[in-house]
């Protein structure tokens, strides 16, 4: 099976999908390390984010991941831990 | 002695017109903007007119970020917002904020964003359905939405009485003006125009099935057979006639007067309630009969809610007594939308002194209403009667006054 | 304030543990829950699978096999609540210009339930877009527009004066009295039958609060997953319900004798314009609805026995509105006990404004302040009084309740004794 990896055009996708983009923000810039409430992303959209990385990737965030995962690059970090551990399963 | 609520600002989305101008320009020469649905195939349905909105692109007018959220019923009624407060020269920002609140009326909710989560659920499973599902579709988005976008945090509400909802929604922003607050968005928007939305329609067996649209809906004629169902409505500003004086506002009239009732079980012999809410709603404005100079009709195109119609108004005007109009012949009826709507085109054609007209309809004689049809009619405005009525038997009637 | 107040004279409520007034009291009094693994679906699909379901037979409870049909359930929960309000209350409404008498029922999904299954059939399990109206009942139209419960209320009961629906999310049932008070009060009608109905257990609801995780995950033992105030609390758990009132001009029930329960003596309601689902920690804008209540009232803060809280059971919710408490009463805030009857009969959207307006003028009829069930673990950031486990024998003359809503309603409502010395 292939091991699939979530990167930071994969979010963006994501995000501007399921969340749309503030038009003051620009994504393509430098974000990983930029906190979603700057990008724009309350809790509300991390979760519709979430629960559509969850389903396109096919994994379970855990509750806690979207709380304390504040940047992409955190959050990219953490479902690639996930996809890992699945390809190791 | 209480307060005087007046109207200070008009946003307009209509099927024949997006914004006042376009909207009072189309509806004064008899443009309609009904026609075959386009936003999906209507071919399988009995029913296959309405009045869409063309040319509405949300992105032109709202933040990116609030389009995955939000319906086209709340995208329209945010927009109409903006341009209220635009026309009124209100700059929310600039006010106490727990001063200001909204009150719309709510039909259907957003029920086209509803059928695309209903169909992730049922057919892809129950993880697949958006966050945003828990409020998008709901009867209170657009006084929630409506109230974020503009920072308003005084009381707020959301009334649903089918399509005379529109009006009890209006006299509950003048009860919040009475009591105290400043400002208050009112009305309704509605986008129902959807195949799950369309089906929920048609099994309130009201829909023509006529596929022409200038015979399709054809209030009090005798070839009368249903309505044709529309997208949008309008929002007004109503404010404190004190504090619109005091910033210098344009006033466009007072919310006069306003009568509700609902009709007695079906099949028990009662008689209708619009005569008993019309009477109110002079009684509430203080206003004779002889005063009202343009009636806008509910105009359901049911023989007997027509009859029942005319009756009320010869009832109380005497036949042939008053001029009576229904522009929603050009739009299809918008529920929530509908009657906010004829307020706002109430207060323009004081403002223009004319009479819009009833399109398409040839009046049977029988109703024996004065139907001012195929041209605008001239005439001096000062006090006008707007009826709406909703399925269920909801009767709603509101008198709004010129400005002195 | 013009002259009119307005008192409660009869009430009905249907909720999960206890359908009728005297069940639900002893289920509250009782401190007992009623929230359980959900039966009406399989719920194994799901991230949350409790909820507080009532066992309802509605042909048991008078309705005709043809007002089945033709009501989604929620609709049913209604008429049969405003019916039994009106035998309550001993009222002859018959002698009443029916014009005068109006409806109010709130309701924040209205016919989600109908709508849902609805749905399931005329896509054939979401299969089409285009659906098949064919398939549809014949009273598809009554669940797409929930002005048809109000409409199948007044019918029950006679009235045709204004009537309307209304939708305020989770604030419904207390904004739907609050809507009907003030028609009394404007002298608009004498009589109004108002309350709130709301049957939300079905997928779609479970789904789409699954998808922002405001329901408890916890279903381990579903009798004690809802447990405001709790620290370990983590979501709401899902109820239906209905609770429906007789309200009238306090002169014109005591001429005819009317049992009081309550005057309802102040109400307002406030938005947050912040967020549709978020609740910001501070709870300025229920502290300010509290404030209006209250001077409409012509009551000060201290005169409050007893706050019937909105407590969700969820963090955020019990957090934003310990704060409210306390930034519109002061000291007096930790002075008074607090409870959640959610954390026994669940959230039932927007009826429970009403089943809680129902609960606190109960808790004055008694001189008993529910309990909060549930609640072993205390929060440090909830540090009022919850009144935990056990009802309390107290004296109760005035009562604050509250509720907070999607679309960033929060109302507020005092509830006290006409015959309080302060009116």
């Amino acid at each position: 099976m292939a091991t699939k990896e979530f990167t930071l055009d994969d979010l963006k996708r994501i995000l501007r999908e399921g969340a749309g983009a503030d038009e003051s923000v620009d994504l393509d810039g430098d974000i990983l390390d930029t906190d979603f409430e700057e990008l724009g992303y309350e809790s509300l959209a991390l979760l519709e984010t979430g629960g559509r990385i969850e389903r396109e990737f096919g994994i379970t965030l855990d509750d806690d991941v979207l709380t304390d995962a504040r940047t992409p690059r955190a959050l990219i970090a953490a479902v690639n831990a996930l996809l890992g551990a699945g390809a190791a399963a | 002695m209480s307060t005087t609520a007046v109207v200070t600002g008009l946003g307009v989305v209509s099927p024949n017109g997006l914004g006042i101008k376009d909207f009072w320009a189309a509806t004064k020469s008899g443009k309609s903007g009904i026609g075959r649905i386009t936003r999906f195939d209507p071919s399988p349905y009995p029913a296959r007119l309405a009045g869409e909105i063309p040319g509405f692109v949300a992105e032109d007018h709202l933040p990116n970020r609030l389009l995955p959220q939000t319906d086209r019923m709340t995208q329209l009624a945010l927009v109409a917002a903006d341009w209220a407060l635009a026309d009124a020269g209100v700059t929310p920002a600039e006010l106490p904020e727990f001063d200001m609140g909204v009150v719309t009326a709510s039909h259907s909710g957003g029920f086209e964003f509803g059928q695309g989560e209903l169909k992730k659920l049922w057919s892809l499973g129950s993880q697949h359905v958006s966050a945003y599902q828990s409020f998008a579709w709901f009867y209170a988005v657009n006084s929630g939405q409506i109230s974020i976008r503009n920072g308003m945090k005084g009381p707020s509400g959301v009334v649903v009485s089918d399509q005379a909802g529109g009006l009890d929604a209006i006299a509950q922003a003048r009860r919040q003006i009475r009591k105290g607050t400043a400002l208050i968005v009112s009305g309704g928007v509605e986008a129902p125009v959807c195949p799950w939305g369309w089906v929920a329609q048609l099994a309130g067996n009201r829909l023509s099935t006529s596929d022409e649209p200038a015979r399709a809906y054809l209030p009090f004629d005798a070839e009368a057979c249903g309505h044709v169902p529309g997208e949008g409505g309008a929002i007004l500003v109503l404010e404190a006639a004190e504090a619109a004086r005091r910033r210098g506002a344009k006033v466009y009239g007072e919310i006069a007067g306003y009568g509700a009732t609902i009709d007695p079980r079906p099949g028990s012999g009662g008689e209708p309630g619009l005569r008993r809410a019309l009477e109110t709603a002079l009684a509430d404005a203080g206003v004779r009969p002889g005063e009202v100079d343009v009636v806008f009709a509910d105009a359901a195109a049911i023989p007997e809610l027509d009859r029942a119609e005319a009756d009320a108004i010869n009832a109380v005007f005497g036949p042939g007594g008053v001029p009576v109009t229904a522009p929603k012949t050009m739009t299809g009826r918008l529920y929530s939308g509908a009657a906010p709507l004829d307020l706002a085109s109430a207060f323009l054609a004081m403002a223009d002194g004319l009479i819009p007209p009833t399109v398409n309809t040839e009046p049977s004689p029988e109703y024996g209403l004065d139907l001012v049809t195929a041209q605008p009619r001239p005439a001096e405005i000062r006090t006008a009667l707007v009826l709406a009525r909703g399925q269920g038997g909801f009767n709603s009637a509101l008198v709004v006054r010129a400005a002195d | 304030m013009t002259g009119r107040r307005v008192v409660i004279t009869g009430m009905e409520v249907l909720a999960p543990g206890g359908i009728g007034t005297k069940n639900f009291w002893s289920l509250l009094s009782e401190g007992r829950t009623a929230t359980r693994g959900i039966t009406f679906f399989d719920p194994s699909p799901f991230r949350s699978r409790v909820a507080a379901e009532i066992d309802f037979d509605p042909e048991e409870h008078g309705l005709s096999p043809q007002e089945v049909r033709r009501m989604d359930r929620a609709a049913q929960f209604a008429v049969v609540a405003a019916r039994g309000a009106v035998a309550d209350s001993g009222i002859e409404l018959e002698e009443y210009d029916p014009y005068r008498v109006g409806v109010t029922i709130g309701s924040a999904v209205g016919a989600t339930m109908g709508l849902d299954q609805e749905y399931r059939i005329v896509s054939d399990g979401g299969r089409l877009d285009l659906v098949d109206h064919t398939y549809a009942v014949p009273h598809l139209y009554n669940y797409l527009v929930p002005s048809s419960f109000t409409a199948e209320v007044a019918w029950a009961v006679g009235a045709q004066g204004p009537s309307t629906v209304v939708s305020t999310g989770c604030t419904s049932g207390i904004d739907a009295v609050g809507y009907a008070v003030e028609l009394i009060r404007e002298g608009s009608v004498d009589v109004m039958v108002a309350g709130a109905s709301d049957a939300p257990i079905s997928p779609i609801t479970m789904a789409c609060f699954d998808a922002i995780k405001a329901t408890t995950p916890r279903h381990d033992r579903p009798e004690c997953a809802s447990r405001p105030f709790d620290g370990t609390r983590n979501g709401f758990v899902l109820g239906e319900g209905a609770a429906v009132f007789v309200l009238e001009e306090l002169g014109s029930a005591r001429r005819r004798g009317a049992h009081i329960y309550a005057e309802i003596a102040g109400y307002a309601t406030r938005s947050n314009a912040y967020h549709m689902t978020g609740l910001r920690p501070d709870g300025a804008e229920m502290a300010e609805a509290i404030r209006v209540a209250l001077d409409e009232a012509r009551m000060n803060p201290e005169e409050i026995d007893y706050i019937n809280a909105h407590g969700s059971g969820t963090k955020q919710n019990d957090r934003h509105e310990t704060a409210a408490f306390k930034r519109s009463l002061g000291e007096h805030a930790y002075r008074t006990p607090v409870s959640s009857i959610k954390s026994m009969v669940g959230h039932s959207l927007g009826a429970i404004g009403s089943i809680e307006i129902a609960a606190s003028a109960l808790a004055m009829e008694h001189n008993v302040v529910p309990p909060t069930a549930n609640l072993h673990t205390p929060d440090p950031e909830c540090d009022l009084d919850y009144v935990p486990l056990t009802a309390r024998d107290q004296i109760t003359d005035a009562v604050l309740t509250v509720g907070s809503g999607f679309g960033g309603f929060q109302s507020a409502m005092v509830l006290a004794r006409p015959e309080r010395s302060a009116a």
